[in-house]
């Protein structure tokens, strides 16, 4: 039935396969191989020791911090650093809550992209919008940051909050109450979803454009109209690995320092209000690092980086796991 | 379903028009997604050029930084200390990024390739405030002195996953034919590798660092304890060294008006060095030598 295999270096045992030497029998042609294969080894290997170094260190500097403030490092809510209080839980839930606001903003525009360029966009401009797309992936940090500063918080303080908050009456909402700041739990959402749209737009993209020609095609075929063939048969298709794309957004949302620092307004206090200032881990350790005063500071502050190192971890551990998932099926 | 009675040719036409109308709602809907995504970018474009080319000028490129209140000023040392630092991470980050490239393309599917391809995509997650955190620990506190080298060491690893990735994409676009011929020659694995496997691999291995050097070339949050900035002219790899991310991340967030508004020429002057970095990357992958491999990319 099939054309007969033979065998290649690759499926050969090593007992087939024929000597290592070449027609001089130079006894050194085996040496840089082992060497060669040896360097590689090693780079290699450097990718899993330097996530192992990154954790022990941080572990190790942070157990002074650990050992003084136990738990209260975790559920405390004062953040006093002369009275050695160093209570995260603000920064810890202003992390969580700047990321999980960015993502729900973002994930639909996100997806909405996706489709776009994979599928609905007429084909003359699927490529110059996707590259767009990733423009928008390559600028740097502390440029959205200075952007999000001088024009989406002014224009946040002075359009977009009176308007949701007076306007639209929400302001009798918790969610939306108190005045009116720039720098803001909303403002700081807003700029991480500009920043996360594009890497779940390109993770997105490429899960769509891998969900194979049949399923389309058996669709179209069955009488769907293109809407439906995208909703019955590609992102069913893709679902987990849409999933993961989400996530791996959410990783990137938690990490990132210098946008959200600048433009949070970096108060210590748990996150109540989308219009007040919040804290995040990242911006915490921006801020305080390199004038900690004294050594249980500098270790709490490790503490800190070793919870934002601990959460990321997970989190990208379970996207990557999820897209790999989909891209193996495929 | 046979008890239903079938629709009528009226129900039915009905339906399809539904699912039509529906169908041009979701069309709609999704076009408005993708223009809503890149107005951000139009604006940010826009703010940048006008307030970038408010301070621009031949001084701003050779001047050192100006005390508050006095005016001009540059970017010079910031765009110096930038370059350093990149050629710093890039002799950390590449070849370690390369060798790990090289080892997964190829021991492909075994457990260690496997496992080190999957940590080396958490790796690149990391967030970069703690690879700086690490950078700090390992090394500006046991020397006691900020520098440009734990600087371009926290930009190096953030390349190594960029890079060890984009190797193994493109050392796996080589055929393995050619791979197969250059053995059957008696080419020993490891002239056959880099001789035969990694030149045909080059062009767009080197597009893939190059993007990997855009890409940490605007980081600011690894420098901050690390590389520290200065205001001063230095080249010094033991001493503390500018940067124009953390020059504009300065400016940007201080009281004064004319630092406001040099963070603006430096914030187009950080763009503008990502793109140029971005552009020769995409024209060495469409060089002549590009063809074998640039092409079989699609992009």
């Amino acid at each position: 039935m099939s054309a007969p295999t033979y065998p290649t270096a690759r499926t050969m045992s090593s007992a087939e396969r024929p000597p290592r030497s070449n027609a001089r029998g130079d006894r050194w042609v085996g040496w840089g191989d082992r060497i060669y294969g040896a360097l590689i080894t090693a780079c290699a290997l450097a990718i899993p020791l330097l996530l192992v170094l990154v954790a022990a260190i941080i572990a190790r500097s942070a157990w002074p911090a650990v050992s003084t403030v136990g738990a209260e490092l975790v559920t405390g809510t004062t953040w006093d650093v002369p009275r050695g209080q160093f209570g995260a839980l603000p920064a810890i839930l202003g992390t969580l809550a700047s990321s999980l606001l960015s993502l729900i903003i973002a994930t639909p525009l996100a997806l909405g992209v996706a489709i776009f360029v994979s599928e609905l966009a007429p084909p003359a401009i699927r490529r110059p919008f996707a590259f767009l797309v990733d423009v928008l992936a390559a600028i740097p940090s502390v440029v959205y940051g200075l952007w999000a500063l001088y024009v989406l918080v002014p224009f946040l303080r002075e359009v977009v909050m009176p308007f949701l908050g007076d306007t639209l009456g929400l302001g009798a909402l918790p969610l939306f109450k108190g005045p009116a700041y720039g720098p803001s739990l909303l403002a700081a959402s807003l700029v991480l979803s500009i920043m996360i749209l594009p890497y779940i737009a390109a993770v997105a993209r490429e899960l769509l454009q891998a969900v194979p020609r049949s399923q389309r095609e058996a669709a179209l075929a069955l009488g769907a109209t293109r809407w439906e063939m995208v909703r019955d048969a590609v992102l069913p298709y893709a679902r987990s690995g849409l999933v993961g794309a989400a996530i791996l957004g959410l990783g990137r949302a938690l990490g990132e320092t210098m946008a959200v620092t600048m433009v949070i307004g970096n108060r210590h206090e748990l996150p109540s209000s989308l219009f007040q200032p919040a804290y995040t881990m990242a911006s915490l350790l921006a801020n305080e690092f390199n004038e900690a005063s004294g050594a249980l500071h500098v270790s709490a502050l490790m503490a800190v980086a070793g919870i934002l190192l601990a959460i990321t971890l997970i989190v990208n551990a379970i996207a990557r796991w999820l897209v790999w998932r989909m891209e193996a099926r495929t | 379903m046979s008890a239903l009675a079938a629709p009528s040719r009226v129900q039915r036409t009905e339906r399809m028009a539904r699912r039509r109308r529906m169908g041009s709602f979701m069309t709609v809907v999704v076009w408005c997604a993708a223009l809503l995504s890149v107005v951000p970018l139009i604006l940010i474009a826009a703010h940048l050029i006008i307030g970038g080319a408010r301070v621009l000028s031949p001084t701003f490129f050779t001047a050192l930084p100006a005390p508050p209140g006095v005016s001009g000023g540059g970017v010079a040392n910031g765009v110096a200390g930038t370059l350093v630092l990149l050629g710093i991470a890039s002799v950390i980050g590449m070849p370690i990024g390369l060798g790990a490239g090289l080892y997964l393309a190829e021991h492909g599917r075994t457990r260690l390739a496997t496992i080190v391809r999957y940590l080396s995509d958490v790796l690149s997650g990391l967030p970069s405030i703690v690879v700086g955190i690490f950078a700090w620990e390992l090394i500006v506190r046991p020397s006691g002195q900020f520098s440009a080298l734990a600087g371009g060491f926290a930009l190096g690893m953030i390349m190594i996953p960029l890079v060890a990735r984009a190797t193994e994409e493109m050392v796996r676009l080589v055929p393995v034919a050619l791979r197969e011929a250059a053995l059957a020659l008696g080419f020993t694995r490891w002239r056959s590798s880099l001789q035969i496997v990694l030149r045909t691999a080059l062009p767009g291995i080197v597009t893939a660092a190059l993007v990997a050097v855009a890409r940490v070339a605007g980081e600011t949050a690894p420098l901050l304890f690390t590389a520290f900035g200065t205001p001063f002219w230095s080249l010094r790899l033991d001493r503390p060294i500018a940067a124009l991310p953390l020059q504009i991340y300065n400016y940007a967030t201080s009281p004064y008006d004319d630092w406001r508004a040099q963070a603006w020429g430096g914030a187009l002057v950080l763009i503008a060095l990502v793109l140029v970095i971005s552009i020769i990357a995409r024209r060495v992958t469409r060089s002549r030598f590009g063809a074998a491999t640039g092409g079989a990319r699609g992009d």
